[in-house]
């Protein structure tokens, strides 16, 4: 049997052993145990160290306020860093490591930092490390090099780099009302809610239902209170409106009662089953939110506080009663509060031997009275601890005469031995949610503690939430609460203990006297802030570091707010409490991405994707499409096989997946007057059976987005974008027609995913839509330039519409999104006999810088229709979205940077994103006149060009110039020159 | 002795530490003085300190709602740098990063400034191109900035998903090896102790009620703690700008406050040793001297002054960072906060005279705020002092966006909260 | 945050996409009041309490909603369509307020 381990009791399972390790030394436990509570049951007493001095630290709490037992737990390669002992379920094969210590836990070189002292008060950092105005370490050098040491010293547990394996999963809840802990106020509220018919949610962030009726004794419906609470689970876990999660931290409370939690799934078990997530993070609208989250004891804050076997009095309690462990042999208590006796009872009667007993107040309850009697403890009143001895582990206490009024200590100190301290300043109530959800805390003087406000909105509180610890009290808000009915009159509490503390915070004597425990933030540092003006409880907070420990302090607030209050002769609620912020504990990042790690964005594939990837494709993104680059022969590079694809399309003919381009249908009675509303030139004049290239401006007067509109019918229209653009618009088209001209009898269908289109491109194409397209001809007269026809290919029907971008005699193919592979071999299959090549997008942007057309490299969000030469898309006939703001003062400046092309003269690649300048300066590379945009080697120019926009671009045509590139070491000659290199005329488009 | 140094820092542990001195005064507001500044965060404290320094006006207010750094310089991701795209911008933040790097000698007040770099990640060969027109832009201006390939960026982070087989694979990265970090909160009590040293009054938990007007001219201020009268009154309130303008009656401005949050996860031994951006979404992340990751992303994208986030933005900011970072997702999230962002049309800042006679603006800060700090305060301080703005802050007017003269560095138009 | 979009019922947030503030009035296409079309723009009375602005219902009936929303508590008061609040010659039947 442990050392520490009672042979009965508690609501372990001592039937069945589990083996774990922690810094590899083999340790065993049993089915219910936490980490702390197995290894206190070994008698270990050291768990970590802190943060900033490295002391030796024990286990304070029981529960997820607990301040210094963190760890390090490892998976495989995994690591999941600063979790806290007393939350974490062992299991067989557990294997823990402790943090921030080096070379090892009992022996840690850290704790040198002890000796710094008063040197490292709070603050220090900022007051030193200044370095050198002069010399190798002046600037930030100096700092930088200090800094390199101190992140080293500083940090908890180390994260791990290789991917953690786990799967992590979201869940969406809908309730009337969801319960947040599983006390008695908790199930009783559960209950009383179910019994409405209410869908109710139950959420408990241990393994067991229950809460503090598990370990604090007393009785509910004439049974122990640990009876009727697995009772009430059971039942609870029965009803079909009823979801209980236990092992589920609500962590958030957002707007709307949107409640997030988090399911540790299988952090307790060895292996997940099949399929089984690690964590899973809950979304939980509820009607009605009832807090039962309980209250938090307060440590006393008094030197040698710290020391490991110094824990809170109801964090030993439930070590006893929960899991069997006595906490030590000899036990001291000291206390500001009745609720210390209970616990000290509790303990009593598990088998420890309770040595004394030491409250700072005078005088006692007669109910305090009758339970020390019981303890068989020597009771020192009016008395406090003013020191700790012991090295890693307690073993004697020093009481002096304490004056609750003035704090003042009196006499000689008394040494009593002890291997374990309960102590207990009071409780602070967990109103952490209500506090995200907007509430203000009240200070009530008889808890000495904030408490919720009476009146909320979306939730109710129950029980130690409230402030209400009397067992009846409790389950009466409990029962109110969950019910939505006004409770009974709160039970007379006679019979319970006052749990109202002495207002007494900290005993002040010499030595360390800690206030947040993982942060080693002391009383000193508390009063040291004071003194250099830190006083508003943020600044004390971002001072001292205070509360912003992993622990966000659940512990250490008030009782650093009381410190502050107290120096600055305030009362504490004066003195304020800052705003408590999600999460209320630590949430796995995992968790939170859930179903999207892994897996970040939605793929966008068009219809012939498969095709591609069959066919040499190599892929890139755009946005969220995967677009082709290139389709590589065997051998080639990228530059070969683009350079290949456009020189055929140009020879012979191409065809490229152009599905992604934005589609959207535009009908009703008045579709041609809005889009001669939207587009800056004039549709309305456009026959049936004809597209036309349309430039629409934002309400601010640039450039928005261009594409071709083919009108299918008298008000049917069918408008395509850029791909990049295409939700972009949709929703500036939706906002206009919606909040703008309701009026106007228009109806907008994104149809992008409906068609499939295939571009097919060259002086072969019409050959090869000859000979396979029936229903239609294709010839000129049929089909000129910009005109639309429908027919069939292979069966399938489709629209054709003659238009280029590349330059060539080209068409859109578009058919159902069903039909695209089909149509596209089809179209394969009929290019074979004419030298059909397919191209990717280095090619199409190839054939596009060649015939200097723009796309979202130019259309960059900060240029105008005239900075891309396309003044004469912007009709003078009528208003359209931005005509009023395009000739802004700001818009029409001389020098504004305008659309050119660039053609390198010494023969050597360009790169996009190369500067232009007008003199060239390796060195010292200064006067950037623009940027390149695009780039490419044409081989219908046989020369390297590319695009570019240039300040008063429009004038330097004909100028030489050069590319400063400094980041990619490319400089070079160019010339400026018009952005139209190929085909100016048009000739073989309208061919 | 006031002073801080190593010597101060012993000297002082020797007598318990009892002998400190408050950073700055709380004294009682004077019923006038030269310059009353509006705003005791970052911007407005480095306003005063400026004022006092490079100007010799020290008869000077800064009147805080509050307390001191309550605002945005108290709950940003501390990132500091200057790789803007536009040269109005990234002149006006190389100049802060000038003074940033001697700011802790200058204050006397170790704001802990790192330049250990920020780097964004590019994915696409699109956007490789886009980082390389913005990097060369920066190196043409003398400003740092390197291009990295995935090689070189595996060499420098560590746990960064470099497979290829990712949905978005790194193609390559924009390294600003000067940019990095700093102690955010210690700015705001640098520059307020440098303020206070030099005779400026900051005046906390006193907030403006209203503007003394002479006419059209703004002559003082009402106060929760009295009448204060000044010749000069500036306004540096970021995300309650619009709310403190009203009071003198300019009903509208290009301003959307909009809420921003910010994350920290528990503290870590170090495992990120730069800034470091993810370029298919909006996320950034750093790790403190402390060990926390501090990290964030987009706004929530609707007007609030609520300073609390919603829930689909943190799994969203969550999705991204291991998008990047694999290995952390056991890591744990300790704490969320949100900010008011002052979000500008055109994602660029005001900093200019009027618009009223005797009345100076500085807003419009987007989430930048932090970074721009020492310029900011530099700047308007000069704008102030002289009645007219530096060629640094001449192209930040008002009257920019009625005369499209924006810089529009994201190029996303009066859409404040894609800026 | 939660919105009751009229066609759909209450939604997440993140269904919707922010439009920007209500209240500012497009000129008429064909005005030429240079002023008018800047203050539409880019001017805001970003106001602190009850705020009017639209949203988008972009992940449902992409329908524009009028809200009226507290930016100090993030609380929604009112909830319309914007098309129907302009056209009053419309059906109504699916307004309701929030």
């Amino acid at each position: 049997m442990s050392p520490r381990r009672a042979s009965s009791g508690g609501l372990i399972d001592r039937s069945r052993s589990i083996r774990f390790s922690f810094d590899g030394q083999d340790f065993t436990g049993h089915p219910g145990d936490t980490l702390a509570s197995a290894m206190l049951a070994n008698g270990v007493s050291l768990f970590g160290r802190s943060f900033k001095y490295h002391r030796p630290r024990g286990v304070l709490a029981a529960g997820v306020d607990e301040p210094n037992a963190l760890v390090t737990v490892l998976r495989g390669e995994a690591r999941e860093p600063n979790i806290q002992a007393t939350m974490l379920e062992i299991y067989d094969g557990l294997q823990v490591v402790s943090q921030n210590r080096f070379p090892s836990l009992g022996f840690d070189i850290g704790a040198l930092n002890q000796l710094g002292g008063k040197v490292l008060g709070a603050g220090f950092y900022y007051k030193t490390f200044m370095g050198p105005v002069f010399g190798p370490l002046k600037g930030t050098r100096f700092w930088m090099f200090c800094e390199h040491f101190i992140r080293h010293a500083a940090g908890l547990g180390r994260a791990g780099t290789v991917p953690d394996p786990s799967r992590y999963e979201r869940m969406n809840a809908y309730c009337d009302v969801l319960v947040v802990g599983s006390g008695p106020a908790g199930l009783a509220a559960a209950k009383a809610a179910a019994a409405t018919g209410a869908r109710v949610v139950l959420a408990e962030q241990d393994a067991r239902l229950g809460g503090c009726a598990n370990w604090s004794g007393g009785s509910i419906d004439a049974q122990p209170a640990t009876e009727w609470a697995a009772g009430a689970a059971h039942e609870l876990a029965g009803l079909a409106n009823v979801t209980v999660l236990s092992r589920t931290t609500v962590w958030g409370y957002y707007d709307g009662n949107t409640i997030a939690a988090l399911e540790r799934v299988a952090d307790h078990k060895a292996t997940p089953r099949t399929g089984e997530p690690r964590h899973r993070h809950w979304t939980i609208r509820a009607g009605k939110v009832v807090l039962a989250t309980g209250a938090f004891e307060r440590p006393l804050v008094f030197p040698g506080n710290d020391r490991p076997g110094v824990m809170l009095a109801s964090a030993a309690a439930r070590y006893a009663a929960e899991f069997g462990v006595l906490p030590g042999e000899k036990i001291a208590v000291f206390t500001n509060n009745d609720g210390a006796y209970a616990s000290a009872l509790a303990l009593r009667e598990a088998g420890c031997s309770i040595v004394a007993i030491v409250d700072v107040r005078g005088e006692l309850s007669a109910a305090a009275r009758e339970l020390a009697v019981r303890t068989g403890a020597e009771v020192l009143t009016g008395r406090a601890v003013t020191g700790t001895e012991g090295g890693k582990k307690l073993h004697c206490i020093q009481v002096q005469g304490f004056d609750v009024v003035t704090g003042a200590i009196t006499g000689d100190a008394r040494s009593i031995d002890a291997d374990c301290l309960l102590v207990s300043g009071g409780w602070s109530p967990v109103i952490n949610l209500a506090s995200q959800a907007g509430a203000r805390a009240e200070w009530n003087d008889r808890l000495q503690a904030f408490l919720p406000p009476k009146e909320a909105e979306g939730w109710v509180g129950a029980g130690g939430f409230n402030g209400t610890f009397a067992l009846d009290a409790a389950l009466a808000e409990g029962l109110a609460a969950g019910s939505g009915e006004a409770g009974e009159t709160a039970p007379d509490p006679a019979g319970d203990l006052d749990m109202s503390p002495a207002p007494v915070f900290e005993v002040t004597a010499k030595g360390k006297a800690f206030v947040d425990f993982q942060h080693d933030v002391t009383a000193d540092d508390v009063r040291l802030a004071h003194r250099e003006g830190f006083q508003s409880v943020e600044h004390l907070k971002r001072y001292t570091t205070l509360g912003m420990a992993t622990d966000q302090g659940k512990t250490s607030n008030v009782p650093g707010l009381a410190i502050m209050a107290n120096a600055l002769g305030k009362q504490i609620p004066d003195v304020g409490t800052t705003r408590f912020r999600p999460p209320f504990a630590p949430v796995s990042i995992g968790s939170l991405a859930a179903e999207r790690y892994g897996e970040i964005r939605p793929e966008r594939l068009t219809p012939m994707h498969d095709w591609h990837l069959a066919n040499g494709a190599r892929m890139y993104s755009a946005g969220l499409w995967h677009r082709t680059m290139i389709y590589g022969l065997p051998g080639e590079t990228v530059e070969q096989a683009y350079v290949r694809e456009a020189k055929t399309t140009r020879e012979a003919a191409g065809i490229a997946d152009v599905s992604t381009l934005g589609k959207i249908m535009v009908q009703g009675p008045d579709a041609a007057d809005f889009l001669d509303r939207v587009y800056t030139n004039i549709f309305s004049t456009l026959p049936v059976g004809k597209a036309r290239y349309g430039l629409m401006l934002r309400e601010d007067g640039l450039a928005l987005d261009d594409g071709t509109t083919w009108r299918l019918g008298e008000l049917d229209f069918l408008m395509t974008t850029t791909t990049a653009n295409a939700g972009k618009v949709m929703q500036h088209l939706e906002f206009l027609l919606d909040v703008i001209w309701p009026e106007l009898r228009v109806h907008l269908t994104s149809v992008t995913d409906q068609w499939a289109g295939a571009s097919i491109a060259g002086p072969r194409s019409r050959e090869i839509l000859a000979a396979c397209v029936s229903g239609t001809k294709v010839d000129n007269e049929t089909l000129p330039f910009m005109g639309i026809v429908h027919g069939a290919i292979s069966g399938a029907p489709v629209m054709i519409c003659r238009l280029s971008f590349s330059g060539e005699l080209a068409y859109e193919v578009y058919s159902g999104a069903g039909h695209g592979t089909h149509v596209w071999k089809a179209l394969i299959e009929a290019g074979k006999p004419f030298g059909l090549v397919p191209y990717g997008l280095e090619a199409l942007g190839t054939m596009r810088i060649e015939k200097g057309h723009v796309t979202g490299a130019e259309i960059d969000g900060r240029t105008t229709a005239r900075d891309l030469h396309l003044d004469w898309m912007l009709s003078k006939k009528k208003p359209f979205v931005g005509s009023m703001m395009m000739d802004r003062e700001g818009l029409i400046a001389p020098d504004r940077l305008q659309l050119v092309g660039i053609v390198s003269l010494d023969n050597q690649p360009l790169n996009g994103g190369s500067h232009i300048v007008e003199q060239l300066d390796r060195d010292r590379p200064h006067g950037s006149v623009g940027h390149m945009t695009a780039a490419c080697y044409s081989p219908a120019l046989g020369r390297h060009i590319g695009l570019a926009l240039v300040k008063a671009g429009k004038d330097r045509r004909g100028q030489r110039a050069f590319v400063s590139d400094p980041l990619r070491r490319r400089f070079g000659p160019v010339e400026i020159v018009s952005h139209h290199f190929y085909d100016p005329e048009g000739k073989r488009m309208h061919g | 002795m006031r002073e801080y140094s190593a010597y101060m820092l012993l000297r002082n542990a020797l007598t318990g530490n009892r002998d400190w001195k408050p950073a700055w005064r709380k004294p009682d507001p004077k019923p006038s003085y030269d310059v009353v500044i509006i705003g005791g965060g970052g911007h407005g404290l480095a306003t005063a300190y400026y004022l006092a320094k490079e100007h010799g006006i020290t008869n000077v207010a800064v009147i805080e709602k509050g307390y001191l750094g309550s605002g945005n310089v108290g709950r940003n991701t501390t990132a500091v740098r200057s790789n803007y795209l536009l040269p109005e911008n990234h002149r006006f933040y190389e100049h802060s990063m000038d003074l940033w790097e001697n700011l802790s000698h200058d204050l006397n007040y170790n704001v802990m400034f790192s330049q250990r770099g920020c780097l964004n990640l590019a994915h696409t060969p699109a956007q490789f191109d886009d980082y390389a027109r913005r990097g060369n832009a920066l190196r043409h201006e003398g400003i740092d900035a390197e291009l990295m390939t995935p090689t070189q960026i595996a060499r420098e982070v560590r746990g960064l998903d470099l497979s290829g087989s990712q949905r978005f694979p790194v193609v390559g990265g924009l390294m600003q090896r000067s940019a990095g970090t700093a102690r955010h909160d210690a700015v705001a009590w640098g520059y307020a102790r440098g303020a206070d040293r030099r005779g400026v009054d900051i005046i906390e938990n006193c907030e403006v009620t209203g503007f003394l007007r002479d006419g059209d001219r703004v002559t003082g201020i009402s106060t929760t703690r009295g009448e204060i009268r000044a010749p000069k009154v500036a306004v540096a309130v970021a995300g309650s700008t619009s709310r403190v303008m009203q009071l003198a009656g300019i009903e509208r401005l290009p301003i959307e406050s909009q809420v921003l949050q910010a994350f920290v996860s528990e503290s870590l031994k170090p495992v990120l040793d730069t800034v470091i951006t993810f370029g298919m979404g909006h996320f950034y992340v750093a790790q403190s001297d402390k060990g926390g990751l501090i990290y964030g992303g987009a706004l929530d994208g609707y007007n609030s002054y609520a300073q609390r986030g919603s829930l689909p933005l943190v799994e969203e900011v969550h999705a991204e960072m291991l998008a990047m970072f694999p290995g952390l997702a056991s890591v744990r999230v300790l704490r969320s906060w949100g900010g008011i962002c002052d979000m500008s049309m055109d994602g660029s800042p005001i900093i200019t005279t009027g618009p009223l006679p005797g009345m100076y603006l500085n807003c419009g800060w987007c989430y930048g705020g932090f970074k721009a700090t020492p310029a900011s305060g530099w700047c308007f301080a000069h704008t102030i002092a002289r009645d007219e703005p530096h060629p640094l802050n001449a192209p930040f007017t008002l009257d920019r966006f009625h005369r499209g003269m924006v810089i529009d560095d994201k190029g996303q138009g009066a859409t404040p909260n894609l800026h | 945050m939660i919105i009751t979009c009229p066609y759909c019922g209450p939604r997440d947030s993140s269904e919707f996409v922010y439009q920007g503030e209500d209240g500012r009035t497009r000129p008429d296409p064909a005005s030429t009041d240079q002023a008018a079309w800047n203050a539409y723009v880019y001017d805001r009375v970003n106001t602190a309490g009850e705020h009017e602005e639209i949203w988008q219902h972009s992940g449902g009936c992409r329908a524009h909603l009028r809200l009226v929303r507290n930016t100090l508590t993030h609380k929604i008061s009112s909830v319309s369509m914007a098309r129907h609040a302009t056209v009053p010659r419309r059906r109504r039947k699916a307004e309701t307020p929030a």
